[in-house]
């Protein structure tokens, strides 16, 4: 009997020691085929665009280095410079309607009910919706002769004569910004869902024992708290608004007078409709380096811990 | 501390009032996130003149499939494009779940230098957006002979799901505690079986989240198809849908659009629902990091 006793007790002294050095290696294997996916098609990708934004590489023929001449040209390209302060606006404008809309929603289904599951699932529906399929969808919603906005405002006699906001700049921004809203406001309402139910409900409860108003409750507990979420759900819209190319791509074809391309648009048309592949590189790189820094002065600040209050 | 004492009447009153309103903004809201999508799957059943005389009825005398079999001549036919949709789906799952479940174990079980070194690269991954490594993943792709070709779009897709996947499956392997590997251990279980029989059923769940992701996304991404693929007989259908939107000779055939768009949408929508808690546990998962 104590002999097995004693058999399993070296057993377990040598699993913890391979667990610590002699298997170790063992993961390195398991790891292999994810290495080799992300150094074949992201790192070495990620490289080239750096090398391939210092040449002169159209679709065929030979590619010719030319120093830094795509980047002087990046500085002096006014249509790239609309279209990034195009995208900026877009960032701000939908950024700040998704909160708008998000936080009441996940104030809203906060609550211990069946019902509030259900609206939940419901709010959340259109973001499993891909970008393309929602964006044909507000197309069609937004048509002038079949839609059903149009038919709806007419029918209310609110206007005379079917609207067709495609066709200048800022309805067509409003109505992006709307569809985006729709699309995505069920994701960031999860996100902030998660920070409002960390909140201790016995500190709500204290709060209100000493005579604190909803106003100043929500001032003074839940913003603090919510915090990392908040920062978190503008980390994830800022850059995904960034990068937005579908919306654009299909709903406004980049009109009315390429006033709605974005950022990625660009590059898509520098790459893919011009065939400068160089100067894609160029253009992919400098959005690179600006969302890169968004994101990592915005990381910076959901590092540092809310103070206890 | 002097909290008014609220009369006993009152609470019963004010808290119904409270539940109606938040009945009353709750449809509201519902109204406004459901109503498109139900537009759009109520016109695709519509003849073509039903839905242009009134687009916003939900229910019109006739019921036509019309919309369906006018999509089936679109360019190749819907159902090339929805098999197409669902090859790159698939293909993604599955090789999303080969690559990131042994990934995830190594990150979680084993200790060796220059392993937190590689676990930042493969998050990092996370932060650098796909866009913009477009244009020589293209080139890639065209050396590999894998550009215009389905099986390339899939290894894309899945190096763009491998950072998230294997987070959520190292995380789900963490959680295997460790007195039972010992256990096993000591009971004589290989790590083959150890592997198998104790660490994935534990960490299925993980797997569910990790495969349901890799299917929203891939049969959903729009971009890279956009520029990957320039057959008309291998498109999926987010550019389906974009072909039919932009109309053959300035006339778009909004039935078949929205017939696509149901296409489109409802495996989407039925998969949410469900498997809903899979889908917000990596939400949530994401949101912790």
């Amino acid at each position: 009997m104590a002999s097995i006793i004693q058999g399993a007790n070296t057993r377990t002294d040598a699993v913890q020691m391979n667990e610590a050095e002699p298997k170790g290696w063992l993961g390195l294997i398991f790891m292999l085929p994810s290495i080799a996916f992300i150094t074949g098609l992201f790192i070495i990708p990620l490289i080239m665009t750096v090398w391939m934004s210092f040449y002169n590489w159209p679709l065929l023929g030979r590619a010719k280095f030319i120093g830094f001449a795509n980047y002087i040209e990046l500085l002096g390209d006014s249509q790239l410079w609309h279209s990034l302060g195009f995208t900026l606006l877009y960032t701000v404008l939908v950024t700040a309607a998704i909160m708008i809309v998000a936080f009441p929603l996940a104030m809203l289904v906060d609550r211990p009910l069946r019902l509030a599951g259900f609206f939940r699932t419901i709010y959340f529906m259109p973001v499993v919706i891909g970008f393309g399929a929602a964006s044909t969808l507000w197309m069609w919603l937004l048509n002038p002769d079949s839609g059903v906005f149009a038919q709806l405002l007419l029918g209310s006699g609110l206007v005379d004569s079917a609207p067709r906001p495609l066709e200048s700049f800022w309805p067509a921004l409003a109505v992006i910004i709307l569809m985006v809203v729709w699309k995505t406001a069920g994701f960031t309402m999860v996100i902030l869902l998660t920070g409002l139910q960390g909140i201790p409900a016995d500190l709500i409860e204290a709060a209100k024992i000493d005579g604190a108003g909803v106003w100043s409750r929500f001032r003074r507990i839940t913003l603090p708290l919510m915090r990392n979420s908040l920062l978190l759900a503008l980390v994830l819209n800022v850059t995904s608004s960034m990068l937005a190319f579908d919306q654009f791509f299909i709903i406004t074809q980049g009109g009315p007078e390429n006033s709605t391309i974005s950022a990625v648009f660009s590059i898509y048309l520098a790459s893919f409709s011009s065939y400068r592949l160089g100067y894609g590189s160029a253009m992919s790189f400098a959005l690179l380096v600006v969302l890169v820094a968004i994101s990592s002065i915005q990381l910076t600040f959901m590092r540092q811990r809310p103070e206890e209050s | 501390m002097n909290a008014p004492k609220p009369t006993s009447s009152a609470i019963p009153a004010g808290e119904r009032l409270g539940f109606w309103a938040f009945i009353a903004v709750s449809i509201l809201f519902a109204v406004f996130f459901l109503m498109p999508i139900i537009w759009s799957f109520a016109n695709s059943f519509k003849p073509a003149a039903d839905a242009l005389a009134n687009p916003a009825a939900l229910f019109s005398k006739a019921f036509s499939l019309e919309n369906y079999r006018r999509l089936e001549n679109v360019g190749a036919g819907w159902y090339v494009y929805a098999g197409n949709s669902i090859l790159v789906a698939f293909g993604t799952i599955v090789l999303t779940v080969l690559v990131s479940v042994p990934a995830g174990y190594g990150f979680a079980k084993f200790r060796f230098p220059g392993q937190s070194l590689i676990f930042v690269v493969v998050m990092a991954t996370m932060m650098i957006p796909f866009q913009s490594i477009l244009t020589p993943l293209f080139l890639i792709l065209k050396m590999l002979r894998l550009q215009n070709n389905l099986f390339g779009l899939v290894l894309i897709y899945v190096t763009f799901q491998l950072p998230f996947s294997i987070f959520m499956m190292r995380n789900s392997f963490d959680a295997v505690p460790k007195a039972l590997i010992e256990a096993a251990r000591i009971d004589g279980a290989s790590q083959w079986t150890i592997l198998r029989r104790i660490m994935l059923p534990i960490a299925l769940p993980g797997v569910a989240t990790v495969a349901m992701f890799a299917f929203l996304n891939s049969w959903n991404e729009f971009l890279a198809a956009l520029i990957f693929l320039s057959d008309q007989n291998k498109f999926t259908l987010p550019i389906m849908l974009v072909n039919v939107s932009s109309g053959i000779y300035g006339i778009i055939d909004w039935g078949a659009l929205q017939a696509g768009i149901t296409v489109t949408m409802v495996p989407c929508i039925i998969l949410f629902l469900l498997l809903q808690r899979y889908y917000v546990r990596g939400l949530t998962a994401g949101a912790v990091k």
